[in-house]
């Protein structure tokens, strides 16, 4: 069986194996059924599993959010789909003051088993309503779970631990990212969701990436290796909570940090990272942090724009030749 | 200082001299200069160095007594006394 | 990087032997340098306080290269308070138009200098200051690099590594490069005069009669001697030429050629050669002849010769027709010396004596001006009193 697969492909095969290995799982989301889903990751689960399984919703995020909630309070594995996290701030209140806070403030009489597939991120020239990554912003709630699959094992088996995760799990899946192909490791069969991984291991600086910014991490990595300079790439993976260790043995071995996001810097996710490393690695430092990060403004329509508006691979190079050899 | 006299400790002081000589193929009555290559400053550090070693006073007129291994340890156990 | 020979195009640093910080003289031996010719000890002309070294052990740069970096006022003393400068004060008489407020004092932060976190751990547990490097990180600021590197100069400055002696290979293929040339380019001429040496050996010998074995003098004492007082009487043969033009030099410092056990050859100078007594002379050459051999000399030995001498002793051939070494204009050599039938009053005795003989430049000299070098020679070697 060939091991060459597409993100999406991954996604899909993650959703069917859930569909497959419990009764109690079932999807819900905009367009997933009928339509195969707005960016085709479910597309031929309606026809496999029928609609009480993969079920169409209105257009009504916070509606179909709180059945979810509902649905799982009352002991379903649902798997909510919300087309993008731009269309989440409609069910914002469902997520951070009922999904999150239930099992705290019902003293674990409930437990909110949720899982909520998230589709994030810039690039496919959508503008400034279409293109966020307010994933930073959710790995703020205490009592979410949240995690960034970039890489194709990650992508198919993060659902199956996220599932086993009594409480709520957002997934959030970068739209740059699906129409990425490769081999797939045939000896991975599960993943955790708990730690961060050193996609690829260096000695001069630590670039932190997650999603889309990982793929692009990597390939700064290329460029930065021609040039002598050893980057090792971090691959954050979950969001909330933090793997700290992870990030501060890197930083103490390189003594050099780029953290990268999509998200605008002021605020953003990888403050939070930099300010952990200023406090527990401030000792280990030879050089400022840097964050590499989206630009402040509302994302713009044009092509060249957008493209300017995100972090690229040759911002993270600088970011990170600027860090080992100084000008 | 008194040191015994004799080939080893001529041989010793040699080998500051000349180091990368072999001094177990070096016979008794080898000419120093020839064997060892010495120059003239060579022979006088020589010279030099076993006066210090031995406390024993050469007069010049009598370098040609030390210029083979066993003329020198003669020399010196003669005039060591 | 200074050029210690007319054919050294690189030297590789091999220690180092002051740090950042340290006062320097004029004189002082600063580093070591690796070249072809062996180790060789780098003198520094300047004054002041070690700034920066620039290059690392081991690094072989260029002659000509920027090895290190000596300031004038060296480390900036921390959190200096500079006194207030007062405003003058406006004469009494004139009305004030503006009183100028006294400036404040100006204290130099103490935090100016910019050392990252990593680096003052390190250079705490390594015992240095940091605050007397100079910074290669983001912003200048002192790293870990920088810190260890100041620690491996002073551990290398502390402990130096034993010298490598020289390598024959190395050395050959220099003196084949700097040979070569003088063929090549220097038109040679020679010049040779047998000298009657009875009168000095007998000197010698009265004189080292009278003194303890390690004070005794070498004939070739007093060849060199000769042979520096002789040029100061032909001043042409005394200096380098270059781009067509002969350049008289500033004293007389001989290059006595030195050979090396295992093959190779080293004339470092003798600085006024002229100028110093016998046994000056004679502990000179036991020393460079030691250092010679075991890689000590120093680099203002090396490049500053404006003639060189070769003796071949005691042992050896009559006469040695040498080549000059570039870019000086003159070779004196001095033969065995050796018995040989002198005519004395018609008649024939034996004598000790000896034959020197010049390889002189034509392009700085002629023949007439050889012959008054050598006849020098023999006359001062005839009065060895007033050697």
């Amino acid at each position: 069986m060939s091991t060459l697969i597409t993100y999406r492909e991954a996604c899909r095969q993650a959703l069917r194996d859930a569909l497959l290995s419990d009764p109690k799982t079932f999807l819900m989301g905009e367009d997933i059924g009928r339509y195969g889903g707005c960016y085709a990751v479910t597309k031929g689960l309606f026809d496999e599993f029928g609609e009480e399984r993969v079920r169409d919703t209105p257009l009504s995020e916070s509606a179909y959010v709180g059945a979810g909630i509902g649905a799982a309070m009352v002991g379903m594995r649902p798997i909510v789909e919300i087309m993008t996290v731009n269309f989440s701030l409609l069910a914002l209140d469902q997520i951070v003051n009922n999904a999150a806070t239930i099992p705290h403030m019902s003293g674990g009489q409930f437990a909110v088993p949720l899982v909520i597939r998230i589709s994030t991120g810039g690039g496919r020239r959508v503008a400034a309503q279409h293109s966020h990554s307010l994933e930073g912003w959710y790995a703020h709630i205490p009592g979410l779970r949240i995690l960034a699959p970039a890489v194709l094992e990650d992508a198919r088996y993060m659902l199956a631990a996220a599932l086993k995760d009594p409480n709520p799990v957002l997934i959030f899946e970068h739209v740059m990212l699906y129409n990425n192909e490769g081999e797939i490791d045939p000896q991975v069969t599960s993943v955790d969701i708990e730690h961060a991984k050193v996609r690829r291991a260096g000695t001069d600086v630590s670039v932190i990436a997650y999603g889309n910014g990982l793929i692009k991490a990597l390939a700064a990595a290329e460029a930065l290796a021609a040039e002598g300079i050893s980057a090792e790439i971090i691959d954050l993976r979950v969001l909330r909570p933090l793997d700290t260790p992870t990030l501060l043995a890197s930083v103490a071995k390189t003594r050099r940090c780029v953290i990268v996001d999509e998200g605008w810097k002021s605020g953003s996710l990888a403050a939070e990272i930099g300010m952990r490393i200023a406090e527990e690695a401030f000792f280990d430092l030879d050089a400022p942090l840097r964050r590499v990060c989206g630009r402040e403004v509302p994302m713009p329509y044009a092509a060249h724009l957008e493209d300017a508006a995100l972090p690229q691979p040759a911002d993270i190079v600088a970011a990170a030749r600027d860090l080992v050899r100084p000008a | 200082m008194s040191d015994t006299i004799d080939k080893s400790m001529i041989c010793e002081i040699l080998g500051s001299i000349a180091p990368e000589a072999d001094f177990s193929t070096l016979g008794g009555s080898e000419d120093l200069r020839e064997a060892l290559d010495l120059d003239s400053m060579d022979f006088l550090n020589f010279v030099i160095a076993l006066h210090e070693r031995t406390g024993i006073d050469i007069p010049e007129v009598d370098y040609p007594k030390l210029r083979t291994l066993d003329g020198a340890v003669l020399y010196l156990s003669a005039r060591q006394g | 990087m200074p050029a210690l020979g007319a054919d050294m195009e690189a030297g590789t640093l091999v220690e180092w032997l002051v740090k950042p910080g340290d006062r320097v003289k004029r004189g002082d031996i600063v580093a070591v340098v690796e070249t072809q010719k062996g180790a060789i000890e780098i003198e520094i002309f300047n004054e002041g306080i070690v700034s920066e070294l620039v290059v690392p052990i081991g690094a072989k740069v260029p002659v000509g290269s920027l090895i290190a970096r000596i300031g004038d006022t060296g480390v900036a003393p921390p959190a200096v308070l500079q006194a207030a400068k007062p405003a003058p004060s406006a004469p009494i008489s004139s009305p004030p138009k503006r009183i100028v407020p006294p400036q404040p004092a100006v204290i130099a932060p103490v935090g100016a200098m910019k050392i990252s976190p990593a680096a003052r751990r390190r250079a705490a547990e390594l015992h240095i200051d940091a605050t007397t490097l100079r910074g290669t990180g983001v912003d200048g600021a002192v790293t870990v690099a920088d810190v260890e590197a100041a620690a491996a100069a002073v551990a290398i400055a502390a402990a130096p590594s034993p010298r490598k002696a020289f390598d024959p290979a190395e050395m050959r293929k220099a003196i084949a490069a700097a040979m070569g040339r003088s063929k090549r380019e220097i038109p040679h001429y020679y010049l040779t005069h047998p000298i009657d040496l009875s009168l000095a050996l007998s000197w010698l010998e009265r004189f080292n009669a009278a003194q303890p074995v390690s004070s005794r003098l070498l004939p070739a004492v007093l060849l060199l001697k000769a042979a520096a007082l002789a040029l100061r009487e032909v001043p042409q043969l005394n200096g380098t030429y270059a781009d067509g033009v002969f350049q008289a030099g500033a004293g007389i410092h001989v290059g006595w050629a030195i050979s090396l056990r295992g093959g190779g050859l080293v004339a470092p100078a003798i600085l006024d050669t002229d100028q110093r007594s016998l046994p000056e002379l004679m502990s000179q050459m036991r020393d460079l002849v030691q250092r010679a051999r075991a890689g000590g000399l120093r680099s203002s030995e090396l490049a500053s010769p404006t003639v060189t001498v070769t003796s071949l002793g005691d042992r050896g051939a009559e006469t040695v027709m040498g080549i000059i070494y570039p870019p000086q204009v003159a070779l004196i050599g001095f033969g065995m010396i050796g018995a040989r039938p002198w005519v004395v009053e018609n008649r024939v005795e034996p004598r000790p004596a000896v034959t020197v003989s010049l390889a002189a430049d034509h392009r700085a000299s002629d023949g007439h001006i050889g012959a008054l070098l050598l006849s020098a020679i023999e006359r001062l070697l005839q009065e060895p009193e007033k050697l």
